[in-house]
């Protein structure tokens, strides 16, 4: 409730604001024209859309599989963890702009580079909440399973696994929120769809109303995945409490 | 005062269907600068109840986990039987329900997740815990949680208990009626049983023998032969004077 009428507020000052004159238009253009670029516009828009989903997706889908292999890996192996932690830390501090036109070069302008992208984007907050999940489970716990004789694999099934299910959640929740950065940078750096293509054609010709229109549907795409995982997290940990 | 009284320690070590209970001999054990026991003997026979009080710190907990083999001594030596440990504060599995977290050990041992369900199930008339199967543990009371931990203790099918302050965590009249059904529990399935606690009477209302630790590094103070019939009630004399004599023991060194 406080948030919509929060949003009801920026978007009521913003529109006037522009309605005003105290913005150029073509530099901020008022709610109700996003709103009416983003309903003229839907047969362009629409399809890019969809692209942008379809390379989220897919890449989200690769950068869990990567994360939980990377996560379960390196909590179950000490030589794994010394190998890999500098690598899965130091691709963190790629940025993103720099990488993206080399996996464009590498792999071309399909859905591809789109989908290394995101996934490496997305795949480190899973891998590394899942693995501190895994860590840190209650000692007590793990005393009683080794008295019962426990082997490490059981030991992993029975106790750790759902013990980092709530950090897990966690991380994917921040890769949801995240991975639409991945796609749209990958997109710029080469592309003939999805919104972040949308995006650089409508400021190339001035249409800021539909580059507005374009970043709201980034906004949302990432803000229905978010909700989707924490709808899951709600089904899946039911232990917890509730905020 | 002598810090070695040990009364029964020529147990015959095969008079029980080949188990030998629990020997610790001349056990230390230290973490790092820190010595937890310094030369700890005592002896439970095979169904026998033995409780080891003392302060806090005094080591308690690393005698079970000594006991259960999660850890090595520094110097001597520690035999027993299979023992499994009962944690402090339950240890119960958040995100499991009642039956699975009492039907675990089972399912560690190879089970199937219905079969241990199933088998735990069984059991919980006999706990008072009918209806509460599909329970998840915050849904529990204390003294409930207590019961499905000592279910799931029961069920590792191991001949020695090591139960650690089982009933530390709970509210004295729910820890009282916990006390009473611990001993029934044991009356009617007997193992052997090592009980760590700080509470003085919950030893004496419990136990065949009272090992008394002093404050760390821990050692042991003086050995109670507690031979008193059962039921036995708080209110008792002999059980009030046990305890005092067990305290002033405690008391003399603190």
């Amino acid at each position: 409730m406080a948030a919509v009428v929060l949003a009801l507020c920026v978007l009521g000052g913003w529109e006037a604001l522009v309605r005003g004159g105290g913005v150029d238009a073509l530099l901020l253009p008022a709610p109700s024209q996003v709103a009416e670029s983003l309903w003229t516009d839907r047969a362009l828009l629409g399809p890019d859309l969809a692209v942008t989903a379809w390379e989220v997706l897919a890449g989200l889908a690769a950068a869990i599989a990567l994360g939980a292999a990377l996560g379960v890996g390196m909590h179950v192996s000490r030589s794994l963890r010394r190998a890999l932690r500098p690598l899965v830390i130091g691709s963190q501090a790629v940025p993103v702009p720099v990488i993206a036109p080399l996996f464009v070069l590498l792999l071309g302008f399909g859905l591809a580079p789109k989908v290394l992208m995101v996934a490496l984007v997305c795949f480190f907050p899973v891998a590394i909440n899942l693995y501190d999940g895994l860590r840190r489970v209650d000692p007590a716990a793990r005393k009683l399973l080794r008295s019962f004789d426990a082997t490490r694999w059981q030991t992993l099934r029975l106790l750790e696994a759902p013990a980092a299910l709530p950090a897990t959640f966690t991380g994917l929740k921040v890769a949801a929120a995240v991975s639409v950065i991945g796609a749209v940078f990958a997109e710029w750096a080469g592309s003939d769809s999805g919104l972040g293509h949308a995006l650089l054609t409508a400021n190339g010709q001035l249409e800021t109303a539909r580059a507005f229109a374009a970043t709201l549907l980034l906004f949302l795409l990432a803000v229905c995945l978010y909700g989707l995982f924490a709808l899951a997290e709600r089904r899946v940990v039911t232990w917890a409490e509730q905020p | 005062m002598p810090t070695h009284l040990e009364a029964r320690v020529t147990v015959p070590r095969d008079a029980d269907g080949g188990l030998s209970g629990v020997a610790l001999t001349e056990v230390s054990k230290a973490f790092g600068a820190v010595r937890a026991l310094d030369g700890v003997t005592f002896r439970a026979a095979p169904r026998e109840i033995v409780a080891v009080a003392g302060p806090s710190g005094c080591g308690k907990s690393t005698l079970l986990e000594l006991v259960c083999g999660l850890l090595e001594p520094d110097a001597g030596a520690v035999v027993s039987d299979p023992a499994v440990l009962m944690p402090q504060r339950d240890g119960l599995l958040p995100w499991l329900s009642a039956q699975d977290n009492a039907g675990l050990a089972l399912r560690v041992a190879g089970a199937s997740k219905a079969d241990a369900r199933a088998s735990a199930a069984e059991h919980f008339a006999a706990f008072g815990l009918t209806g509460f199967e599909r329970s998840r543990p915050h849904e529990l009371s204390g003294g409930m949680r207590q019961r499905v931990a000592f279910l799931r203790t029961l069920l590792a099918g191991k001949p020695v208990l090591c139960l650690d302050e089982p009933f530390g965590a709970l509210d004295a009249l729910t820890r009282m009626q916990m006390q009473q059904w611990l001993a029934g529990a044991l009356a009617r399935e007997p193992r052997t049983v090592l009980l760590v606690t700080h509470d003085v009477e919950e030893a004496v209302l419990l136990a065949d023998r009272i090992v008394l630790l002093s404050p760390r590094p821990g050692r042991v103070l003086q050995t109670l032969e507690v031979e008193l019939p059962r039921p036995r009630v708080r209110t008792d004399a002999a059980v009030q004077d046990l305890r005092e004599r067990a305290l002033n023991a405690l008391g003399s060194v603190a």
